[in-house]
């Protein structure tokens, strides 16, 4: 083998992209199925549970006390109501989860990113690569989620099908974010700020009874936070009473994932490349 | 215009045939040089960790950045590798600038960092699948490239164990077999051997050897002198971030120490106070804590004159001189700590 003057195996990629993308995000979401699939499944499913035991608990238990719930004058049963919500927080939960403590051991200990910049991957690609994974994770659980509440027969509509892609979308949302948001924190004790967002959050947000109990200042709060965008695109799409408002939401989701891919790459230029 | 490249102008205007007898083209590119560092600065912040350095590598070439810690090796190195942004000065990789066409450079690069970074989550053999991926290469060339590494780097019968459970010797063969997946024309390893027993360091060097046997570019940082010796063609040897000295490693033994040493011990109290009683013997030298290093073409006579003054030591060696003798004279320190 001469190795003289031939390139090598890998394919060249374009020098367009001034050094951050060599359009191979592929190669990473690659990776992470192998690397999940040796991986414990009980971890990897915990957080699919989570908000099927709301379900049942809160929407049978509850909603047994509650009956049905008025929401724009049309009445729906309580289980109705909330379990388009918990669909959406089972999205986030996995893109969540998949985004925020995987992406921080391997940015921190594992050294998968230095790694993979070695190659002729970019900061891009590993971005789009790793927030997909993430977002894959937050599809999986929400179309489970799906499944269980069609046999329960909390799905109104059939265009609840569309939930599919929407949940996707509020995925991918919440993990490009949460990527963002964890290549700036160096330590646990940092990483403990995260329990405290979310938790409001998901109380907050429309989940359980409508924003509009509250006072009008902590409505606009509310109306602020990403998952009540994602709360009321799923309602709307399971329980078929869609308004234009819809895509005002898809639009929030739309900002939130572009700017998330972008400060990911840069930190991941920033960390790595320096 | 210089010769080569008027050579190859008219490689190029016979590109026809030069495209059909490539030894031909492996043969006017011989001397085109791979890396070509002029001033080179990288500051973190206020801190200069290299100051300044200017080098150029040769296609085919094996070429040693030799020095201490914290000499800038590494930070150089991955200038190199475009995963670190120099500072100013001008360096080109493969016609390339590393601080805008990083994936385009890093694609013909193979590189062994400092610090083992293996996939965890994944197999040994997986290793190099991904990592081949990485490169765009597709799912059976990597199979294929992954089989053969193995066998290179002795590995076959471990394919699919974990990574964690490998031996330090084992983890470096893997790195470095991963560093070839995408069949690099240069390779940059930085340290290679450190922490390996001096069996996995002759493995690893035989390795290093069958790759530059094969025309591979490499560069190499160490601050093992043996290691040098062994693997470079060509040296420099680097302390604060700025280059001190640069030759091949019998050059700089030439021009900067003696043809022998003779190192004599008399107990850490007392070297220093000998020193100064037998300080004209020999051509130079270089009073260390545990031991007086005395430079001359000829150490027994320089020993039998010593003992004969009535300073015996309690042990003394007659030895070449390396390039830890050269680093001493050119820094005042020695190179492992
Ligand atoms: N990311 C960084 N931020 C700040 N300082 C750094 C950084 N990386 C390296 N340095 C400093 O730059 C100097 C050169 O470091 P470098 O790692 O290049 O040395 P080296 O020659 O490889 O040393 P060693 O033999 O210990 O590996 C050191 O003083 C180090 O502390
Ligand atoms: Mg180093």
């Amino acid at each position: 083998m001469s190795a003289t003057v031939q390139s090598s195996a890998a394919i060249a990629p374009s020098r367009r992209f001034g050094g951050m993308f060599a359009g191979n995000a592929r190669a990473v979401i690659e990776r992470g199925l192998r690397a999940t699939m040796s991986s414990n499944y009980l971890v990897v499913l915990s957080g699919f549970f989570e908000p099927v035991f709301y379900l049942l608990s809160m929407g049978v238990g509850l909603g047994g006390i509650i009956g049905s719930i008025e929401v724009d004058g049309t009445s729906i049963a309580y289980g109705a109501y909330i379990a388009p919500a918990l669909l959406a927080v089972s999205a986030m939960n996995g893109a969540i989860y998949d985004s925020t403590w995987n992406v921080f051991f391997k940015l921190n200990f594992g050294k998968l990113y230095q790694t993979m910049l070695l190659t002729s991957l970019g900061p891009l690609d590993v971005a789009i690569g790793e927030i997909t994974l993430a977002l894959l994770r937050g599809g999986v659980y929400a179309i489970g989620f799906l499944i269980v509440m069609n046999i329960m027969g909390l799905v109104l509509s059939p265009l609840a099908i569309l939930a599919i892609p929407a949940v996707i979308l509020i995925a991918a949302g919440f993990a490009s974010i949460g990527m963002a948001f964890t290549s700036y924190m160096k330590t646990f004790q940092q990483m403990d700020w995260l329990p405290m967002v979310m938790l409001p959050m998901f109380l907050f947000s429309a989940t359980f009874f409508p924003i509009t109990i509250y006072p009008p200042a902590i409505q606009i709060m509310v109306e602020c936070f990403p998952l009540w965008h994602g709360v009321e695109i799923v309602r709307m799409l399971t329980t078929g009473a869609i308004t234009p408002m819809i895509w005002v939401h898809l639009g929030y989701y739309a900002v939130m994932l572009s700017v998330g891919v972008v400060v990911v790459a840069r930190r991941l230029r920033a960390l790595f490349l320096d | 215009m210089s010769f080569s490249s008027r050579l190859r102008n008219v490689a190029m205007t016979i590109g026809f045939f030069a495209v059909e007898h490539p030894s031909l083209l492996d043969y006017v590119f011989v001397s085109e040089p791979v890396i070509r560092a002029k001033n080179i600065v990288k500051k973190y912040d206020e801190f200069v960790a290299v100051d300044g350095i200017s080098f150029e590598v040769q296609r085919g070439e094996s070429f040693g950045l030799l020095g201490p810690n914290g000499a800038g090796k590494s930070t150089t190195m991955k200038m190199i590798a475009a995963v670190s942004t120099r500072t100013s000065g001008s360096l080109e990789v493969l016609g390339m600038d590393p601080n805008t066409d990083g994936p385009a450079i890093r694609s013909q690069l193979g590189v062994v960092p400092q610090e083992d970074n293996l996939d965890q989550e994944l197999r040994v053999r997986e290793n190099l699948l991904t990592y081949g991926r990485f490169f765009g290469m597709s799912r059976a060339e990597v199979a294929t490239r992954a089989d053969e590494l193995l066998e290179f780097a002795q590995l076959t019968d471990r394919a699919n164990s974990k990574v964690e459970p490998l031996s330090g010797g084992m983890k470096r063969r893997l790195t470095i077999a991963r560093s070839l997946m995408n069949d690099p024309q240069m390779l940059l390893l930085d340290e290679p051997t450190t922490g390996l027993d001096p069996q996995a360091r002759h493995i690893l060097w035989d390795r290093l050897f069958r790759l530059k046997e094969r025309g591979t570019t490499l560069v190499l940082t160490t601050h093992y002198m043996d290691e040098a010796e062994q693997l470079s063609d060509r040296i420099v040897v680097v302390d604060k971030g700025a280059i001190m000295a640069e030759g091949s490693p019998a050059q700089l033994i030439r021009q900067y120490s003696s043809r022998e040493v003779l190192e004599v011990r008399y107990g850490s109290d007392k070297n220093a106070s000998v020193a100064k009683k037998i300080a004209d013997i020999g051509e130079r030298q270089e009073i260390l804590p545990d031991r007086i290093l005395i430079y001359s073409d000829n150490g027994e006579r320089d020993l039998a004159e010593i003992t004969k003054r009535g300073h015996h030591p309690t042990t003394s060696l007659v030895r070449r001189s390396s390039l830890e003798d050269v680093f001493l004279r050119l820094t005042g320190r020695s190179l492992v700590e």
